[in-house]
């Protein structure tokens, strides 16, 4: 079996949000729209203050809840692990986004482009079957089922791996297969000590938060 | 993007429009059939007619709310885990025995359209509950006071029409008046169970902001005015109307503050933050949250 994630090493992300601009360039989502996006957050009282910067979106949940509630389908989830979403059967109801813990979900009515008028690679990329449905980080599945094609392996090879990852100028990001004990990302998690968000929920997601060495 | 919960607005009144007329259209389907099986009157027809006229609306709400309207058919494939694909599966039998009882106005086709309309309320509770990324919404407790605000909605909405037909609704005023009690007590357990378990602060102001007016002329107020009824007679009407109105309104507005004003979704949350050379391991943080 396969099972794919993503892991986010919280000690190394500087939040340069260089990931969030290579998902909207890769996928051309409207400028309201961040599939990928790298939360800011503040802790602590002065002087004694921290900032932790860490990326987000949809976690790929083993147990997803938006799947759970789609009255449709359109949301499932693959036989890789990976949550997606069938354009052609969504309604648009938007119970899948009140039940996404992570906020991932964005639903978008009208074409909207970052200057206006669409760009070439705006042109190029956008999806008319994606204004009125519900949209999500979908890690890049379309490079994800080229390397089967090609005899690639998702997470080392650039070309089938999600454009966040090979992106990120800390090497903060990382994918790969959980299942494979010899994957990146089964080493890295053997290493290091994790956690998953909101665990607590029962949601099982496929993103885990890098803290500390083992 | 903010970290501490934000409102959500993929749901908003439309919504709570559904489950105002499934609610209250449902319940009152429910109640006028006990009614009618007890006591048999003219304005079960009547009320039949208006509970769907209600579950009809709240259907509208949907369609007004949900982007591809022309593939809403869609919405029945997933009955294995989807309350919403139930709810949508009961309500064709729903109006088919709903229709038959007002055409016959007694008999199976009432005890019909009421288990009907009882599953299609249970489904509504089930599918607000279901959605795991409202803290407001998911917790179990939000079930049994969606259950028992339909119920007293059907009740005085029942009541009401059995006034205004000229009838003595004496099971009404009863079924109304252990509804609000059952309400009452669910409301409580919820907003304390909710206060006791975590919740986003803004939700937990929103409903607090409830409390007080719910609890005093939403439940207080008819049940006095019921007791009264009940205690002096039920020939003067005015009690149990105004107990009727009252609880009807309140449930109203209970659900639209709980779907529109109290939906504060989950926001971030680390349970340890990140070591960046020798720190310490510090604790995690929840923003937002009350605990």
């Amino acid at each position: 079996m396969t099972r794919y994630i993503m892991t986010a090493d919280l000690r190394r992300c500087i939040g340069c949000q260089t990931c969030t601009a290579a998902c909207r360039q890769a996928n051309a989502t409207p400028p309201t729209v961040q599939w990928r996006t790298v939360l800011d957050v503040e802790s602590g009282e002065f002087p004694d203050v921290r900032r932790s910067f860490v990326p987000t979106g949809c976690q790929h949940c083993a147990s997803p809840p938006c799947m759970h509630v789609c009255p449709t389908t359109a949301t499932h989830q693959r036989d890789d692990g990976l949550v997606a979403i069938d354009y052609d059967k969504c309604i648009g109801c938007g119970y899948c986004a009140v039940a996404c813990p992570y906020q991932a979900r964005y639903i978008t009515h009208r074409a909207e482009f970052a200057y206006g008028a669409a760009m070439e690679s705006e042109t190029a990329r956008s999806d008319e079957r994606r204004l009125s449905v519900a949209t999500k980080c979908s890690f890049c599945m379309d490079r994800v089922d080229a390397a089967k094609e090609n005899g690639l392996t998702p997470g080392l090879d650039p070309e089938v791996t999600p454009a966040c990852v090979n992106s990120c100028i800390a090497g903060a990001l990382a994918f790969g297969d959980n299942d494979d004990a010899d994957s990146n990302v089964s080493q890295i998690l053997a290493t290091t000590q994790h956690f998953r968000m909101h665990q607590e929920l029962g949601t099982h997601p496929g993103f885990y938060y890098i803290w500390d060495k083992k | 993007m903010r970290v501490a919960p934000w409102h959500q607005t993929n749901w908003d009144a439309r919504a709570a429009g559904n489950f105002i007329g499934g609610g209250s259209g449902s319940g009152l389907l429910i109640c006028a059939g006990l009614a009618q099986l007890y006591h048999p009157g003219a304005s079960y027809r009547l009320s039949a007619a208006l509970a769907l006229v209600l579950a009809v609306l709240g259907l509208i709400c949907v369609l007004a709310e949900i982007g591809r309207p022309w593939r809403s058919l869609n919405v029945l494939r997933h009955p294995q885990t989807s309350w919403m694909t139930r709810e949508a599966i009961i309500a064709p039998f729903l109006f088919a025995a709903g229709a038959a009882a007002v055409l016959a106005g007694g008999g199976v086709a009432v005890v019909l359209a009421s288990l009907l309309a009882a599953s299609y309320l249970y489904c509504q509770a089930r599918m607000l509950q279901a959605s795991s990324g409202i803290p407001a919404w998911r917790h179990p407790k939000t079930i049994p006071l969606m259950l028992s605000t339909g119920i007293v909605e059907g009740a005085g909405l029942a009541a009401l029409l059995s006034l205004a037909s000229g009838e003595k609704p004496p099971l009404l005023t009863w079924l109304l008046l252990a509804a609000l009690f059952a309400r009452r007590i669910s409301w409580k357990r919820y907003i304390e169970a909710l206060e006791t378990d975590g919740a986003p602060r803004l939700a937990l102001t929103a409903l607090r902001g409830l409390r007080g007016p719910l609890e005093n002329y939403g439940q207080t107020l008819p049940e006095l005015l019921l007791l009264i009824a009940i205690v002096f007679g039920t020939e003067k009407a005015w009690p149990v109307a105004l107990a009727a109105l009252v609880g009807v309104a309140s449930g109203w507005v209970l659900k639209l503050t709980l779907v529109t004003r109290a939906a504060y979704n989950q926001g971030f949350a680390l349970p340890v933050l990140p070591i960046r050379g020798q720190g310490e391991v510090l604790p995690g943080v929840k923003p937002g949250w009350n605990k």
